[in-house]
């Protein structure tokens, strides 16, 4: 048994990708553009803040890369998970750094002593349904905006949070892909204040990780075939 | 001389192996398991960093035997023995599987953390390789560092600091 063989699983995916155009190409991150930006007015309008969003980058990556895209495997921010069901299945994550997410809670209950790089941040209920909710907030407004640019009918899970290490978290997203392949593909958007250019360094990301079988899905929707 | 110890480090649906005085890492486990095996006789170990129960599950004709419990353990041992180590002075330690973010409707995708352990104890099972510590489930990361020399597992949370097994 040759340890790199599966390896070749790259090959079954990066079929996956040739197969798709510029045009296919475009439409996945149209998608990030609508549903991110969607969630970026939300985001902005919740903390009253000029939010500046990038453009989104779609990426065929190894899963060591994905944590790499996410800050690094053992660095440690706060996580939003959600699953979607419906017709178009996969994974969402909103991942912020730890200051930034200390920033937006901090406005969010009005409390400028509290930080999540303190550990009592475990016993702050309050601090943690926000990050909740702003998690339930963003979530929803992208995938709303993706729903209706779509039709497709999308079914957020409840977000469920953590603040743990990149590696522990984005895992969670990768199992349904990991039975394909050791690859995923992802539409990634970053999230940006508008203020000096130290706070740029702090990104805030959007992660979405359609199923492996719904991109067939999301292209014929869009009147794309897959073969196209 | 501290400053030649090397640390090797693993990735993701990953499999290596170490010799002393060099350490042997992997990072961010959440619901996957490491899973160290080795020979303290011969001061040789493997690190395998699994991230599914089951090669049954692989939706992929050639596939990584690294990602899957069954498949990583029999691989790890296979690189063992052809290191020198010996089959019956092989010992295994353990940490991860835990269930990072807590659903109400709990399909078994989201059940994956004890569903890697119960794997990987099954197989270390049927192997007859013993488990001399474990340190599983909860609800954290963890970064683990094997120390082939001593024969310790130095586990470090986000919460809890570090410990070793």
């Amino acid at each position: 048994m040759v340890l790199k063989k599966g390896l070749k699983g790259k090959g079954k995916t990066m079929a996956m990708i040739t197969q798709f155009t510029p045009l296919h190409l475009d439409i996945l991150k149209e998608i990030g553009n609508i549903g991110a930006g969607n969630a970026a007015t939300s985001l902005s309008k919740l903390l009253n803040k000029k939010i500046e969003m990038t453009v989104p980058d779609v990426q065929v990556v190894s899963f060591d890369e994905m944590f790499e895209m996410a800050g690094g495997v053992e660095n440690i921010v706060a996580g939003v998970f959600l699953r979607i069901e419906g017709d178009a299945p996969g994974n969402m994550f909103f991942v912020l750094p730890l200051s930034q997410a200390t920033n937006y809670i901090q406005h969010m209950i009005e409390d400028e002593n509290f930080s999540f790089e303190k550990s009592s941040y475990m016993d702050h209920e309050l601090a943690l349904s926000a990050l909740q909710e702003l998690g339930n907030i963003l979530a929803g407004s992208y995938l709303s905006a993706l729903s209706d640019f779509t039709n497709l009918s999308l079914y957020p899970s409840v977000p469920a949070i953590s603040i743990d290490m990149v590696g522990a978290i984005i895992s969670a997203g990768l199992i349904e892909h990991s039975q394909i392949s050791d690859y995923v593909i992802v539409i990634d958007t970053a999230l940006n204040e508008d203020i000096t250019a130290e706070a740029k360094t702090m990104k805030g990301h959007f992660f979405l990780l359609p199923d492996p079988e719904s991109f067939q899905t999301i292209f014929q929707t869009l009147g794309v075939s897959k073969d196209e | 001389m501290n400053n030649c110890i090397q640390v090797v480090k693993v990735g993701i649906a990953d499999v290596k192996l170490v010799k002393a005085p060099d350490l042997i890492r992997t990072s961010g486990l959440g619901s996957c398991v490491g899973v160290i095996i080795f020979d303290f006789a011969k001061q040789i170990a493997g690190l395998a960093h699994i991230m599914l129960p089951s090669s049954s599950l692989a939706k992929q004709e050639e596939f990584n035997p690294a990602k899957y419990a069954d498949t990583a353990i029999v691989h790890l041992v296979s690189l063992l023995k052809a290191e020198g180590a010996s089959q019956h002075s092989l010992k295994a330690k353990m940490a991860g599987g835990a269930q990072m973010f807590q659903f109400t409707s709990m399909s078994d995708v989201m059940r994956i953390g004890p569903r890697n352990v119960e794997a990987t104890r099954n197989e270390l099972n049927q192997l007859k390789i013993p488990i001399l510590s474990e340190d599983v489930g909860g609800n954290s990361g963890r970064t683990i560092e094997f120390d082939p020399k001593k024969g310790t597992l130095q586990i470090r949370t986000v919460n809890k600091g570090t410990h070793e097994i």
